[in-house]
């Protein structure tokens, strides 16, 4: 398996994970009382994970028969992801007991969709980027319906796993006329053939199918149609997972897959459909959350537009472009998860106080939960000096250079949408009077980790380079 | 402790939010008063500290940029939060840290017992952040960031007591006027950083001069930023024709009045024009503009001073004024005498404010001078530092004021024109004369004061500020000796600053073909005409009142003219201000806004309304449909590709 000592360290990320899923197992299995426990075990892991791979990111290198990257911009995806993962463990451990359900696997399956991200995003084969696929894809599955008890979970969670097994299908099916044609799965290989291929019909509808397969997974129009029910029916913190580092792991396959490919200019025969799915999800997003009244589905209309800003990125083609795809994926995840979390705090027993008239004064009777939502809301309308706004930024900045003005100017103007059901939000809490006055649980815990998630978004608000930097000189 | 300067901005900013978050939890006014007055304090070590480490260092290697972070570098535009200590920003940086903490702790017993004491100190440490962002900027971003700043506290600290009436109306319509006013200047100033942007392609301080020198620019393009620089400071520094705000800011408590409009914040726009010497140095035609305008704002602004009545408007009017000096010392290109005027004026403008406050303080917020009168023998510590200040302020030697002010008459003389130094020279001698007014009408002379008010000396935590502020108005002076004086030293202050205003003297290249005799000559001159005032101001007020009244009515068109400030504010209003308030009123709101704008906002807000709602519909939970989506979205993509291909 491994050549020497160091390949191992190399792996020691996801080594972490995978030790952390054998050993909650394991305490899952003996002990009754693990809850508490297996919660902060698993925010172990993954902040020992992420902050592991942080400072390695210099330890570049192929490893497992040139199965796996290791290091780069590799581990800035590793630490978004865990990081995630370690927010999301926090904002949960409250949440389940509100609903009282905690079965025994969620924290499990939470370590083990982290591995297949990271497997995603450090692949070197396609192989890999479908193992890792898969591995997370069940996990989510099943954490979509791990309220069993709830008919919604259950709902939410079939309809993920019907509409996401027939993408799976297509991304298969892309893999093998990439195979097919290419005569390997290996990316080394592909991309020393690519000039070749590029000519070559099977070969692009491969990609194409691909990209197709990976559309479903980052919630594009027009494979999107699962997003607003499958968040609305899993649990909010769930929901929260899902929709960043989900997304960052369908975003980080696309772009190791594609990587030369995107940054040669090569990709230029599949721009006009990125361009076209990329404005279509922007404005089907921003158009259609306007007309929604339930706080979890105006964020799953969010998380389609800006899957459409995402795209802009990719379209782009150039390093610029895919240097603020991560950034932006960094960004949005903790903005997103920090109006997740506080979606989670507020939400009551039996999916109560999920309309957005919930939130009508809410400025007045919990002044700080209200501040910090009505900042990850002016982050996610990419208004400065928020981390959203730079996000968003760097990626109309990408486009320009590509060409793509265009792009940029509708990427623009359906910010300009979107900023009204953002902001209406923020109205309704400080603007408005409350019909009635709704119980809201303390949570310290959640609390802890929507404070980290703002922080950071103003940090990466204040001081963006540093970030950027980081991301391009690892690029 | 050069490499620390940064301590000097975030301790500030830490003090801001210590109080500005728990301020209102803490309740006790000492912890609070602490916090706030010790950040400044530090700061001012450390700015001490990197000064004399800097002192100790050969010429060469005296400039040190510490960088923070970056914070943008996209498309050419790099802009980092790093600051730069040299000899101008480390001059700034213990006038504003140094006279910033003394006001500071005279502020604690000022402010005592207000329900906003808390919220006084968040706002005075944010200012204090603010200014030190300004003055320590490696870059014109910063620097106007630093400027928007202050320009931000002072409206928060001019309408601090939003709940009081000012003269008219209120304290917020005062701070509304400095905001508004300040945000024209802003503008030009804008404009200038936009022009320097096209033209040398960088925003960094460095970089911009270094291309100065280097680069053929034409002059009118030099004539432009400038003039575009200058507009700003304007705003900043109250000058003509934008001074009209300074006056009204009185409405904020006397510390704000002492640190933000006498000592450190209305010096910005002479600190921003010192810093781009190298630019100014380009455009002469702008330079005599600076002078001129200079000249002039120090001439009327004393005219004014000389009738008021209320004790922080002859102040107020004798800042505008001394501001003019410091501009005129630019424009004629004695950018360090400049410098050396806004160190000494910091010192004894500051003390006539604290002065000023602690006879408010006393009279229970009396500030008219007509119902003062013998206050000596109550207060006897404010009198006599407020009679320092005066003389000093006066010029008479060897007060800090003597200095730097006959130092910039000299330059105006000698690099300039008769005539600006013999404009510049009754400007002086009518400043004694109301500077003196001042004091005779307060502290000396008959008691005309009613017998409900108890006058009293201030508690220790006020006057020890004062005596502080007054020795340094004594000594202050005495780093910038003339060289007539000091021989073969030369001007300390001076050497100190050479190297940062070599360029621009280069460029001007003005020769010293006077001599030393016109120079002590000259001196003289002001110096008998200062003492003269004096005793005139003593004679006219304190042996025969008679005379001021008489005066006063045999003039009655020149004092109605003077009394009301030229009429300017009304002017304004007239030209101005009620024109743009009709045309928005009725055009811009009611037609354009009402109509137009709102009208196609609201048509195609409704339009997205109706749009949203029907793709809604789409979306009925039916898993099979979801997938129909998905399908017909494949068959197009595929059918694309095999069609484009």
């Amino acid at each position: 398996m491994y050549n020497n000592i160091q390949e191992f360290y190399n792996t020691l990320p996801l080594v972490i994970v995978a030790v952390g899923i054998l050993i909650s197992t394991v305490i899952e299995m003996y002990s009754n009382k693990s809850e508490n426990f297996l919660s902060w075990f698993s925010i172990l892991v993954f902040l020992a994970s992420g902050f592991y791979s942080l400072f390695t990111l210099d330890s570049r290198s192929v490893v497992l028969q040139n199965m796996l990257a290791t290091g780069g911009y590799v581990n800035i995806f590793y630490f978004i992801f865990t990081l995630s993962a370690a927010i999301v463990c926090f904002l949960s451990i409250d949440y389940l007991k509100k609903y009282d359900a905690y079965f025994g696997e969620y924290y499990i399956l939470m370590q083990t969709s982290v591995l297949g991200m990271m497997l995603m995003a450090g692949a070197k084969d396609l192989f890999m980027i479908f193992l890792g696929l898969e591995v997370m894809s069940v996990s989510f599955y099943v954490l979509a319906g791990i309220n069993r008890k709830r008919l919604t979970a259950t709902e939410s969670a079939l309809k993920y796993f019907l509409l996401g097994a027939f993408a799976t299908g297509f991304i298969v099916y892309g893999i093998a006329l990439i195979y097919g044609t290419a005569q390997s799965t290996s990316f080394e290989i592909i991309t020393t053939k690519f000039s070749e291929l590029s000519g070559n019909l099977l070969f692009l509808t491969g990609v194409l199918l691909f990209l197709i397969g990976f559309s479903f997974k980052i919630a594009a129009f027009p494979f999107h149609m699962w997003v607003p029910d499958v968040y609305q029916g899993a649990p909010s913190t769930v929901a929260g997972l899902f929709s960043t580092a989900g997304k960052a792991a369908a975003f980080s396959a696309i772009i190791v897959s594609l990587f030369v490919l995107f940054t040669s200019g090569a990709m230029k025969i599949i721009t006009p459909y990125l361009s076209v799915i990329s404005v279509l999800s922007m404005f089907f997003g921003s158009i259609v959350a306007i007309a929604q009244t339930n706080i979890k589905r105006m964020l799953a209309y969010s998380s389609i537009s800006h899957a459409g800003y995402l795209i802009i990125g990719l379209a782009a083609s150039n390093s610029e472009g895919i240097a603020g795809i991560i950034f932006y994926l960094a960004a949005y995840s903790f903005m997103n998860l920090g109006a997740f979390g506080i979606v989670s705090i507020i939400e009551g027993k039996e999916e109560t106080n999920l309309e957005l008239n919930s939130y009508r004064g809410l400025g007045t009777r919990q002044p700080l939960l209200a501040a910090l939502l009505s900042l990850f809301m002016f982050s996610l309308a990419g208004i400065p000096p928020f981390a959203g706004f730079f996000g968003k930024y760097y990626i109309f900045i990408a486009a320009i250079e590509a060409k793509l003005t265009w792009l940029a100017i509708l990427g623009v103007m359906s910010s300009v949408i979107s900023v009204y059901f953002y902001l209406r939000l923020v109205v309704l809490m400080y603007f408005y009077d409350s019909s009635d006055n709704i119980e809201i649980q303390k949570s310290n815990a959640g609390l802890l980790a929507v404070f980290i998630s703002a922080i950071l978004v103003v940090l990466l608000g204040v001081m963006p380079d540093s970030l950027l930097s980081l991301i391009i000189s690892y690029l | 402790m050069r490499e620390l300067i940064y301590l000097t901005v975030l301790l500030p900013l830490a003090g801001f939010l210590i109080n500005g978050i728990f301020g209102s939890r803490i309740k006790n006014e000492k912890v609070i008063g602490t916090i706030g007055s010790g950040v400044i304090g530090i700061s001012f070590l450390i700015a001490l500290g990197a000064f004399f480490e800097t002192l100790a260092l050969p010429v060469e290697q005296r400039q040190l940029i510490v960088t923070l972070f970056t914070w943008l570098d996209v498309g050419g535009l790099n802009v980092s939060f790093a600051y730069q200590v040299d000899q101008l920003s480390l001059v700034m940086a213990l006038i504003v840290t140094g006279v910033g903490f003394v006001i500071h702790v005279y502020s604690i017993g000022y402010m005592h017992g207000d329900k906003g004491f808390w919220r006084f100190f968040a706002y005075l440490n944010l200012f204090i952040f603010a200014m030190m962002n300004l003055i320590l900027a490696d870059n014109f971003v910063l620097l106007f960031l630093g400027w928007e700043g202050v320009g931000l506290c002072s409206y928060l600290l001019i309408g601090f007591w939003y709940d009081r009436k000012f003269e008219k109306s209120t304290t917020s319509d005062a701070a509304k006027k400095a905001f508004i006013v300040n945000r024209i200047g802003d503008f030009g100033f804008l404009l200038g950083m936009f022009l320097i942007f096209l033209t040398f392609g960088s925003l960094n301080f460095n970089e911009v001069f270094s291309k100065a020198n280097t680069f053929s620019v034409s002059a009118s393009i030099y004539g432009f930023i400038t003039l575009f620089l200058f507009i700003g400071a304007t705003g900043k520094s109250a000058q003509i024709p934008l001074y009209v705000w300074l006056p009204d800011a009185m409405a904020g408590p006397t510390p704000v009045s002492a640190l933000i409009h006498a000592a450190t914040m209305v010096t910005a726009g002479v600190y921003m024009v010192a810093r781009c010497s190298v630019l100014f140095a380009s455009a002469p035609q702008i330079m005599t503009v600076v002078a001129i305008i200079g000249l002039m704002t120090a001439f009327f602004a004393a005219t004014i001073g000389i009738v008021q009545n209320d004790i922080k408007k002859v102040l107020a009017y004798s800042t505008i004024s001394q501001l003019g000096y410091m501009f005129l010392a630019m424009g004629v290109g004695a950018f360090s005498a400049g410098i050396f005027h806004v160190m000494t004026h910091a010192f004894f403008k500051a003390l006539l404010f604290l002065g000023a406050g602690s006879v408010i303080h006393a009279m229970h917020e009396e500030q008219d001078i007509q119902r003062y009168g013998g206050l000596k023998k109550y207060m006897p510590q404010t009198a006599i530092t407020f009679l320092i200040a005066a003389l000093a302020i006066s010029g008479i030697p060897p007060l800090s004021g003597f200095f730097s002010k006959d130092e910039i008459l000299w330059y105006s003389f000698s690099n300039g024109s008769f005539i600006l130094w013999l404009v510049g020279v009754i400007t002086a001698l009518m400043t004694a004369f109301y500077m003196f007014r001042l004091y005779f009408l307060t502290f000396e002379g008959k008691e005309r004061f009613g017998h409900d008010k108890h006058p009293h000396e201030s508690p220790k935590v006020m006057t020890i500020p004062l005596i502080i502020l007054a020795v340094l108005s004594v000594i202050g002076g005495f780093v910038g000796i003339p060289e007539v004086f000091s021989g073969e030293h030369g001007n300390q202050f001076h050497n100190w600053l050479a190297p940062i205003f070599k360029d621009a003297d280069r460029k001007l290249m003005h020769f010293g073909l006077h001599s030393h005799f016109e120079e002590i000559l000259l001196m003289v001159i002001s110096v008998i005409g200062a003492s003269a005032s004096i005793l005139l101001a003593r004679y006219i007020y304190l042996k025969k009142p008679e005379i001021a009244s008489r005066t006063a009515s045999r003039f009655k068109g020149v004092y109605n003219l003077l009394w009301n400030k030229y009429f300017i504010d009304e002017i304004y209003d007239a030209v101005i201000v009620s024109p743009t308030v009709m045309i928005s009123k009725n055009v811009l709101w009611k037609i354009a806004d009402n109509r137009i704008i709102d009208g196609t906002v609201n048509g195609v807000a409704k339009l997205i309304e109706i749009l949203s709602a029907t793709i809604r519909k789409v979306q009925t939970g039916v898993a099979q449909l979801y997938a129909l989506v998905m399908v017909l979205g494949i068959a197009a993509a595929l059918l694309w590709i095999i069609l484009s291909f």
